[in-house]
């Protein structure tokens, strides 16, 4: 009874999940063209474009897909072995106890009309799949936690998936182990099937024929028994049990299990151990079934699903509506796996940027949290954004991913999004922007520009003297630190060197692009490097010709005195980035 | 002749002309490559940003080829220059070394002794040779006027990467030559393509490109030829971008190196991914001798 109120609980409880998980796929927002399209619209070009491609050429990519990168993993193969088998065992052995174990009752018995649990090979064959599952959570301990490869990150989830399959094949195992030994079971079933009941002689060679052989504990018979009853307990158990029991020691995992329970057997027995660890194993199912759509476990459902839409989905030709849900969708379809970390181009510098955001895989956790709106701290939305932005586009976390996320169209989106809340991001003043620039066609003009502007004023905002070119200025450095050196790298203080001849201002191409130079760019070069020389440093960092610089190096290969007119310019900017990052978070908070 | 590739960003996402082309046209000149997979970000995007993520990011590269005890053979100028630049600031900056290397060594590496940093044309040109080279040229290019590009982060800052006379180079000229091609002279030849500024300033940016295109447009170049993923995509993708504004496609097409020496060597049309250039380049075809 309680068992089938609790499994109907936990059943309504994931269809209901499950639908409310769906309603967020056709909702949450991601990306500027989202923005205006309603959930109905979503519903219609889903449903549609579903059908279209079902009944068209597309299906045999679909099934290609399927085949390949569902059931067989390819795309963990091809990228870590490890990975792959441990992934394989834990999914394929676990499916199998699924349908042959949990669901016995539909599934085994439908197929195999003689099926009964405790017989061959079904005894045999449950116990080596449950071995298979506990390798591959060992494997998968063994590669977060001792293994520990760099910057992949374990979080709640990742340890929750692996506690709660741990849970259920342990209590699994126990609870057999524990109904090998067991009397009390081992009564009901004498009862049941061979008709006899404690007491009678029959019973008592039966029960020595079952300890001496099986591993039964009894209270009163033990070993060693004399050979003519064990010889008329084996003719009972011929006659009765073996039909559909076969030898307890094919349960290769459980029956030692049991021998090593077999000191404290009675007591566990007679106070209802195997009870407790049935209720533990069901309940635990049934947690872990409940919990499914918000646990990473939802995988099962989404990752299939992101690996065949993005295997028929493109850009440029599919519906904007079904790429908004696609993107949402792929938020849930993400299993923290770590391998688009493993594989990011700057992955590295999260060991001097301390900002986890730039990992995919953590990246894509906060844009989750964005988008479903339960992230709303502005720190860490500006976080998220920078983390975001400091990505190269190489696409290679695309490439590896899995579960078939396009995490690059992902982070696309996202950071576009993130624009629209004008925080001003700096990272989009150096060459990162590249791929933005190609990509400019996809974003509206104001949009395209507005980040950018953005960023210029924020730090151009710092510098009050850029605003007033007019203003006398006295010779008296107001900054001593700057004056006394660029200390990132060895170019540190060449600049003192400019005697102001010009060279580099007159070689350099973003200078000669101008008719009016000054004007649209503040400072030119040497008029930097002179004001480096004496420390104002408004005039050094709040130029705009420090983001217009090409880094083409004319300027620093001309330079008569040897000032590293480049080099000098790059520790300007990362110097004024710094600057405009501690103001932000000091108005921020 | 063995060297670890190094593609970075760019290419395998957006170029992926350039690595068949350039590992189509070593393999004919019998240089071995290998891959590493680990390899990241080269660390110039960075520099703007933060100087010593940058440097870190660079130094992880140059660890992972010194771990494999081989040279790196790279694609890119601005990698290249980049790579170089650390690998100076590394061997001077001995506090910054020690640094970077605490961490690199929390995933095993170290970066000790330094590796040398090439790029493909300076290992074409000294490494293999252009007689070598010119023994391969089965098919010279006739009557084909190139402009060749040189890339800044290639020849500047001189004294760091050691590419060619900063000044008067002529290794690229020589390398375009060795296919039968002509390598005209032109102003604007050492200026910088625009690629640093797109994305941060469009308009800056596009202005470079076009006054670049046009000067050897107007030098009687029939193709411009250069060998950097940013410096291509933006005389390909870029240039498109500019003059579909205006109706038209281009100005003046161009061709990576290895493409164009790949032609000439008769390595085929789809290995060297011709038909994946932005703007149509097969027309180039039409210069091969028979």
């Amino acid at each position: 009874m309680f068992y089938y109120i609790s499994l109907y609980i936990s059943l309504a409880i994931f269809i209901i999940g499950l639908i409310y998980k769906i309603y967020t796929w056709l909702s949450h927002k991601i990306g500027v063209d989202s923005k205006d399209i309603p959930t109905s619209k979503r519903l219609s070009s889903a449903l549609k474009g579903i059908i279209l491609t079902i009944f068209g050429s597309k299906i045999l990519t679909l099934i290609n897909v399927f085949f390949l990168d569902i059931i067989l993993q390819r795309k963990v193969f091809n990228e870590d072995f490890f990975r792959w088998l441990t992934h394989i065992l834990i999914y394929v052995a676990f499916m199998l106890l699924l349908f042959m174990h949990a669901l016995d009752t539909f599934i085994t018995s439908a197929i195999f009309p003689n099926y009964s649990a405790t017989l061959n090979p079904f005894l045999f064959l449950r116990d080596l799949f449950g071995a298979l599952v506990i390798i591959g959570v060992c494997m998968a301990i063994y590669r977060r936690f001792i293994l520990r490869p760099p910057r992949l990150k374990t979080n709640s989830m990742d340890t929750y998936a692996i506690i709660i399959l741990a849970v259920i094949m342990l209590s699994g195992i126990i609870l057999e182990g524990t109904k090998i030994g067991s009397y009390s079971i081992y009564k009901s079933m004498v009862t049941d099937y061979a008709g006899l009941e404690e007491g009678e002689e029959e019973f008592k060679a039966l029960t020595a024929f079952w300890v001496d052989k099986f591993g039964t504990i009894s209270p009163d018979l033990k070993a060693p028994f004399e050979a003519t009853l064990l010889e008329e307990g084996k003719e009972l158990h011929e006659m009765s049990c073996s039909g559909c029991h076969s030898r307890p020691q094919w349960a290769f995992i459980g029956y030692p299990v049991a021998k090593a329970f077999k000191g404290a057997a009675l007591g566990l027995d007679k106070g209802g151990i195997h009870t407790l660890l049935w209720y533990i194993h069901f309940l635990a199912c049934f947690i872990g079934l409940a919990y499914l759509p918000f646990s990473k476990f939802l995988h099962i459902i989404t990752s299939p699903l992101s690996l065949l839409a993005n295997s028929v989905m493109d850009k440029k030709g599919s519906d904007p509506a079904n790429i908004a849900t696609r993107q949402a969708l792929e938020l849930d379809a993400c299993t923290h796996c770590g391998a688009c970390t493993s594989r990011c181009s700057v992955g590295i510098i999260v060991e001097e940027i301390e900002n986890i955001n730039i990992l995919p895989s953590e990246k894509i956790q906060s844009i989750k949290a964005l988008v479903s709106k339960k992230q709303t701290d502005e720190t860490k939305f500006r976080l998220i954004l920078d983390g975001t932005y400091l990505c190269t586009n190489c696409h290679r976390c695309t490439d590896v991913c899995p579960a078939g996320i396009n995490l690059e169209d992902l982070w696309f989106s996202a950071r576009e999004d993130m624009f629209q809340k004008d925080y001003p991001e700096f990272s989009v003043l150096s060459p990162l922007s590249f791929y933005r620039g190609l990509m400019r066609e996809n974003i509206p003009q104001s949009d395209y520009d507005r980040p950018l502007i953005q960023a210029r004023e924020a730090i151009a905002s710092k510098y009050d003297l850029m605003k007033s070119p007019d203003k006398a200025v006295t010779l008296t450095p107001d900054n001593k630190e700057l004056q006394g050196g660029l200390l990132l790298s060895d170019q540190a203080a060449t600049f003192s060197a400019c005697f102001g001849c010009q060279t580099c201002t007159n070689v350099c191409p973003v200078v000669a692009a101008y008719e009016n130079p000054k004007e649209v760019l503040g400072m030119l070069p040497h008029q930097i490097m002179y004001a480096t020389g004496l420390g104002i440093k408004d005039l050094a960092f709040g130029s705009q010709m420090l983001w217009d610089c090409l880094t083409c190096y004319q300027c620093q290969e001309q330079c008569p005195q040897g000032v590293k007119v480049t080099d000098v310019l790059y520790e300007l900017k990362n110097l004024a980035i710094k600057n405009a990052e501690s103001n932000v978070e000091s108005v921020t908070g | 002749m063995k060297f670890a590739l190094f593609l970075g960003c760019n290419i395998p996402a957006r170029l992926t002309q350039y690595e068949s082309s350039a590992r189509a046209v070593l393999e004919n000149l019998d240089v071995e490559l290998v891959d590493i997979k680990e390899f990241n970000c080269c660390g110039y995007p960075l520099r703007n940003i933060d100087f010593k993520a940058s440097i870190l990011a660079s130094a992880r590269n140059l660890a992972l080829s010194e771990k494999e005890n081989l040279p790196i053979l790279i694609l890119c100028k601005c990698g290249f220059g980049m790579l170089k630049h650390a690998a100076h600031i590394l061997k001077e900056d001995t506090t910054l070394r020690n640094e970077i290397n605490t961490t690199l060594k929390k995933e095993g590496l170290e970066y000790k002794e330094g590796v040398e940093i090439k790029h493909l044309l300076s290992v074409l040109y000294h490494d293999i040779g252009i007689d070598t080279i010119k023994e391969k040229v089965t098919r010279p290019f006739k009557d084909l006027k190139i402009a060749t590009h040189y890339g800044c982060h290639a020849l500047r800052p001189s004294e760091i990467v050691q590419f060619d006379d900063p000044v008067n180079p002529t290794l690229f000229d020589n390398l375009v030559e060795s296919t039968g091609a002509e390598s005209i002279y032109w102003e604007k030849r050492l200026d910088c393509c625009g690629a640093p500024l797109t994305g941060v300033n469009d308009d800056l940016s596009m202005d470079l490109t076009k006054k670049k295109i046009l000067n050897a447009s107007q030098s009687g170049a029939n193709y411009l030829c250069d060998a950097c993923s940013y410096c291509h995509l933006q005389f390909d993708t870029v240039q498109k971008m500019i003059y579909s504004e205006g109706g038209e496609d281009h100005l003046l097409p161009a061709i990576l190196y290895p493409q164009l020496l790949g032609l000439s060597m008769g390595i085929d049309r789809d290995t060297l991914g011709l038909v994946k250039n932005q703007i149509d380049i097969t027309g180039i075809e039409g210069f091969l001798s028979d």
